[in-house]
């Protein structure tokens, strides 16, 4: 794992002092409201239903032992006593006291983590996939390039005040499981004659105009990939659009100017940007690729699990994926208990999963943008065990992209934007299917609910999405069919008339069992949705 | 407080800033004024004769004027480069990291504010138009010449 | 009736003008008449509330009920941690907001 060195130490510390000191200017009235929003919005602390929240940074998703603890006893300490894992692979703090922010970061930045640009019209959270590293399909692990450009967007003196927020995602194999398309630039590194470079993607987006990116470049090298970024970024912030918020992403003006004529201006910046020296030597990289190189593996391991006891073995089948070293595991931790909260996690329980990455995952951890977390190197011979300490603390859920691994944005419950609550709605689908062998039987289905049309819980790109909307003061759902945000990403479609959050769920079951009976041998929801369309879908829902 | 910050040597430049249209339709002038959304890539034909350039931020949150800033030092300009408008003691490092040299903003600054500011970050992630080092050059200064 | 609200500068609280200053308890709401925003300005200014503003509100049986439901989620807390609401004890406390 990346450590910070004095460099990136006194840089984050140099941000709690500056925020310190806004805080103060706020509390004593030199800064208003209007004046402090963006400025503690750029440190991730928004004003909630409820109270402030706070936004904490996983850069690409990745965590040590160490620094799980720290948000363990953060969530103790400062809130409530829970966290909320969130799509964007960060942690949400929902019951935060504006005088405490200051301490909070100063905590986080002893153990080298800070909330910087978790929000605001700036480059945010580098987000990747969270087996980087582990996977046997990568042609080289993405880390690296998202801890540099990590460091390349912090405090970017150019691109700080974009026309609206800017999300970049890197990933290394042909399967998605990050939703790299689906971001405002998207980078998925290719080998090409020997050499690692990226493939450049962008204008993807959800929210209101829900966009997957095409392609703007097929190879940038690992040495240039700084003054390319510099270049889409520039033509964006100078003609990205600023009289209407809605239109401000990226993906309109791509879409507005043509895909064409977006990749000429960006060449032509390029072009000018590659003479200007901003790259950082290819030994940077290579210093950070240091720090991600293999943990030392055991050698000699056995492969054989144990599977005498059933419980475990279809825990085993469902959470735990293939590594790419002889006798070790990835292991997912479902946040998706029956009738739980989605990405909810209690102090315990963020504890407990840090002493389990400590003990048996080689210090290390990853959150999912599923909402979930993943053990990257266990063990097979000590699953048993990581196994019974989850399933004591409630954590052994085996639904890993099943119908009830439902992911939900935070909805009415807590977000002052949303027009319905997203959660409650999670806990009826998550019981309506809590059968073991149904939810197996029904395979992969991926199922999205957002509050409201920003579509931060990705509903867009659910097999089955569902959007809260305000219908004359009352709670009404939305259902979509037939997005994706995998590599074969696509966006759903609109089933037709919404429903109340019961008959939501009545519809959705409606859904599942014309699935049951339509589908072709090893046809996943979403393939047979794709084969026959919405039509007998429209048809089993409104009758 | 402070009305006009100059980090320049000499006198800041008096003469009025006119419009981007004027100014590359009318050949003596010297100070121009650029508004968001105007393109800084017009006056590169004319750089030497500039003494000032002016950008307006109307509003702090519209960041093209930062683009038009290091379009123009990237270009070589060398003359005064003021920001002017809602510019407040927050944005005045990228201002500074991106080539602005003055600044005029609509409410004055606290000098002590502006001070703690620009001493804060005694590193920068990247490589801009100030000639600051960044940290990748000093971790690998055989290297880079920074 | 015309009620104000807005959250606690420092603790982030929701909260609600009582009349001679703000209370956690929506039951405390008192009207406002025409006098929300100047109060709100006011308020404000003297960094006692952040982000505050008028809304429509009943009296009804139970006390005063905003007309908006994120406003009845705001004055309950979040309905799907009743523990952490203003009535924890209160199993059905999250059928009011419907
Ligand atoms: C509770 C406070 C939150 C607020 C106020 C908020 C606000 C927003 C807004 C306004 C957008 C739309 C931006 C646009 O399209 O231009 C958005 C998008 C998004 N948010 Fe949130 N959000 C919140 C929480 C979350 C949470 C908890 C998650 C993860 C579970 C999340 C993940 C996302 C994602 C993935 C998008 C879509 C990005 C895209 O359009 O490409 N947000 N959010
Ligand atoms: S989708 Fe809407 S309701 Fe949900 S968290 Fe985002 S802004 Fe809030």
């Amino acid at each position: 794992m990346y450590r910070y060195d004095n460099y990136d130490q006194s840089i984050v510390e140099a941000r709690v002092d500056e925020f310190r000191d806004q805080v103060q200017r706020r509390l004593t009235g030199a800064l208003t409201e209007d004046q402090f929003k963006p400025l503690r919005l750029m440190n991730g602390l928004y004003l909630q239903l409820h109270a402030y929240m706070l936004r904490v940074a996983i850069p690409y998703g990745t965590l040590s032992g160490r620094q799980m603890r720290k948000l363990g006893e953060i969530a103790r300490k400062y809130d409530k006593g829970y966290g909320h894992f969130t799509t964007r692979t960060n942690i949400q703090y929902n019951w935060i006291k504006l005088a405490d922010a200051p301490d909070i970061l100063a905590e986080l930045a002893g153990v080298e983590m800070h909330a910087i640009q978790t929000s605001g019209n700036c480059i945010r959270n580098i987000s990747s996939d969270q087996y980087a590293g582990v996977s046997a399909d990568e042609v080289a692990d993405p880390r690296p390039w998202a801890e540099l450009l990590r460091q390349w967007s912090s405090f970017h003196p150019e691109f700080t005040y974009l026309p609206r927020k800017f999300k970049i995602c890197v990933i290394a194999a042909e399967e998605d499981r990050a939703a790299m398309r689906l971001h405002d630039i998207g980078l998925k590194l290719v080998e090409r004659d020997g050499a690692i470079g990226a493939e450049v993607y962008a204008g993807g987006g959800m929210g209101r105009t829900p966009m997957v990116s095409p392609q703007i470049r097929d190879f940038v090298p690992e040495d240039e990939i700084v003054s390319y970024l510099e270049a889409c970024l520039r033509v964006y912030n100078r003609h990205g659009r600023r009289d209407n918020k809605y239109k401000a992403r990226i993906k309109i003006l791509v879409h507005e100017l043509g895909v064409e004529e977006y990749k000429r201006q960006v060449e032509e910046e390029f072009a000018h940007m590659r003479t200007l020296g901003l790259n950082p030597p290819t030994e940077e990289l290579d210093r950070i690729r240091a720090h991600f190189a293999g943990p030392d593996y055991e050698t000699g391991l056995s492969d054989a699990i144990d599977r005498s006891d059933p419980a475990f073995a279809l825990w085993v089948d469902r959470q735990v994926v293939a590594h790419r070293a002889p006798g070790y595991a990835i292991v997912n931790i479902s946040l998706k208990p029956r009738g739980g909260i989605p990405g909810d996690a209690s102090a315990e329980q963020i504890e407990l999963v840090a002493a389990l990455a400590e003990q048996y995952s080689l210090d290390e951890l990853r959150v999912t943008h599923a909402q979930n977390l993943v053990l990257p190197h266990v063990r097979k011979a000590d699953l048993y065990a990581v196994w019974q300490k989850l399933d004591e603390a409630g954590l052994a859920e085996a639904n890993l992209d099943l119908i009830t691994d439902i992911i939900a944005c935070p909805g009415l419950d807590y977000c002052s934007l949303a027009n319905a609550r997203s959660i409650p709605l999670a806990q009826k689908l998550s019981e309506r299917f809590a059968a073991q062998d149904r939810q197996a039987e029904l395979g992969e289905l991926k199922v999205k609910i957002s509050g409201c049309i920003n579509a931060c819980g990705h509903h867009h790109a659910g097999h089955i999405g569902v959007l809260g909307v305000d219908r004359k003061g009352v709670e009404n759902f939305q259902l979509s069919l037939g997005g994706s945000g995998a590599e074969d990403a696509s966006v759903g479609q609109i089933t037709g008339p919404g429903f109340s959050e019961d008959g939501v769920v009545d519809a959705i079951e409606k859904v599942t069992d014309l699935y049951l009976a339509e589908r072709q041998e090893g046809e996943r929801f979403l393939d047979t949705y794709r084969r026959i369309g919405m039509k007998p879908f429209k048809e089993a829902i409104y009758g | 407080m402070a009305e006009f910050l100059s980090f320049r040597e000499g006198e800041a430049a008096q003469e009025p800033a006119v419009t981007v249209e004027a100014f590359t339709g009318q050949s003596n002038a010297t100070a121009v004024r650029i508004e968001p959304g105007e393109d800084a890539r017009e006056l590169l034909p004319c750089l030497d004769r500039l003494a000032l350039v002016e950008v307006n931020f109307p509003g702090f949150g519209d960041g093209r004027g930062y683009s038009a800033a290091r379009i123009l030092r990237e270009a070589g300009y060398q003359g005064e480069l003021r920001a002017v408008g809602d510019v407040l003691v927050d944005q005045i490092v990228a201002m500074r990291r991106c080539g602005f040299d003055s600044f005029r903003p609509d409410k004055p600054l606290d000098d002590a504010a502006v001070e703690r500011a620009l001493t804060r970050y005694a590193d920068v992630y990247q490589k801009s138009v100030d000639g600051r080092s960044p940290v990748w050059a000093k971790r690998h200064p055989e290297k880079t010449d920074g | 009736m015309k009620i104000l609200t807005g959250n606690d500068l420092v603790t982030g609280d929701v909260v609600w003008w009582a009349g001679d200053g703000w209370s956690r308890l929506v039951g405390d709401a008192v009207d406002v008449g025409e006098r929300g925003d100047e109060l709100a300005r006011a308020e404000e200014a003297a960094l006692r509330v952040v982000a505050p503003y008028v809304i429509d509100a009943t009296v009804t049986d139970e006390g005063v009920r905003p007309a908006h439901i994120k406003d009845r989620i705001r004055a309950l807390g979040p309905t799907v941690r009743p523990d952490l609401t203003l009535k924890p004890n209160d199993a059905d406390a999250g059928n009011w907001v419907i």
